[in-house]
């Protein structure tokens, strides 16, 4: 978000769309394919590294009176756990540490992006429909492994007339592909519109002088907000997942 | 004797946790659940529109590409919007169901912690 602080362009000239650009740090190519490490890959990883950390050192310890950072890690665990089994019931337990990672995947990313100069790969469609696109399949795969063609029925709402089968099976199968899209797109909006306003009103402090301390506090409630978004996001994301894969093991 | 001062000393403590829990819920029930916060407001706002975009653009895109291929314009783009509008209404209501019956077992078990004491 670098917000204020980052005052490059200069005399009114900031680009709040900047902190999205993905750059090269190591440029590598395949064949034809150009599979450099970028900023995102850095970032990405440094959230892989952060969330094992957490959890590891979390654990490591152990002892019945926890320490600060067991708790935080039980809490995230916990957290996960009491929703894979609220919206997926007792079948999900073996998807846990598949929705668990997700979890803490976008967690991190979102709440790294809230460091200043820091890039936030979760605001990016490319990443979100990736991460998207494979739970989908996943969960496809799982249903169908689990029903055999009986989760096609998944299209066909019990209890509807047979004469409306023609309407109502396009509509559902048009319904379930536009999972991956909705998921994916509202994790990208929300993050990128969160980072683009901070941006723009900290631009406004800047430009605005002396009178920009009132952009300046509205930025204080509005990072405040941001940080809510980042988690709460991150929840919508796995909560989504489960209620999917609910739909997948139960088939309604 | 000392395991009997730490049993008593836990044994209050799990007292303390209980009083506490009790008005927390209490205090939660009274504030009507749900409201007055922004960023859960906002998040069921956008998720609720984007529910209905997606289902749009997948039926309006399956409906362009369905036509590039047959050669047969606009006819599928029609049919594709009006069969992703019926997706998104159907992608709508059910998110609306599912908020409804997510409050509705949140203000449960607000009631049930609350009645344990």
């Amino acid at each position: 978000m670098a917000a204020a602080a980052d005052g490059h362009g200069g005399g009114g000239g900031l680009d709040p769309l900047h902190q999205f650009e993905i750059y090269p740090i190591l440029s590598i190519n395949i064949g034809e394919y150009d599979v450099s490490f970028t900023n995102s890959s850095l970032w990405m990883v440094i959230a892989a590294v952060v969330s094992y950390l957490i959890i590891s050192r979390g654990v490591g310890a152990g002892s019945l009176v926890p320490t600060r950072m067991q708790v935080v890690a039980e809490t995230l665990y916990s957290t996960v756990a009491n929703m894979v089994r609220d919206n997926v019931g007792d079948a999900g337990k073996k998807y846990f540490p598949f929705v668990f990672t997700l979890f803490m995947f976008v967690l991190f990313g979102n709440l790294l992006g809230m460091i200043p100069y820091s890039f936030t790969f979760t605001s990016h469609l490319a990443v979100t429909f990736a991460m998207a696109a494979t739970i989908f399949v996943t969960i496809t795969i799982i249903g169908i492994m689990r029903h055999g063609l009986h989760f096609f029925s998944l299209f066909f709402p019990a209890g509807a007339p047979l004469a409306t089968a023609p309407i109502l099976i396009p509509i559902e199968i048009i319904s379930y592909l536009s999972r991956p899209v909705s998921l994916s797109v509202r994790l990208f909006a929300n993050m990128m519109v969160g980072h683009t306003l901070l941006k723009v009103l900290g631009s406004f402090a800047v430009m605005m002088g002396a009178a920009g301390i009132l952009p300046l506090g509205l930025l204080v409630g509005i990072t405040a907000l941001e940080f809510l978004v980042a988690a709460l996001q991150a929840y919508v994301f796995t909560i989504l997942t489960c209620i999917y894969l609910h739909d997948a093991i139960h088939l309604h | 004797m000392v395991d009997d001062q730490l049993d008593k000393r836990l044994k209050d403590l799990g007292k303390r946790v209980k009083s506490a829990q009790a008005k927390r819920a209490e205090q939660t029930g009274a504030s009507g659940g749900g409201r007055g916060k922004p960023a859960e407001g906002m998040a069921v706002g956008v998720r609720i529109t984007v529910e209905m975009i997606a289902g749009l653009a997948v039926g309006v895109c399956i409906g362009l590409y369905a036509d590039k291929q047959l050669g047969t314009a606009p006819w599928l783009l029609i049919l594709g919007f009006l069969l992703g509008a019926g997706a998104s209404f159907a992608n709508v209501l059910r998110t609306a169901r599912e908020l409804d019956a997510r409050q509705a077992r949140e203000r449960q078990a607000a009631i049930d912690r609350a009645s344990d004491e």
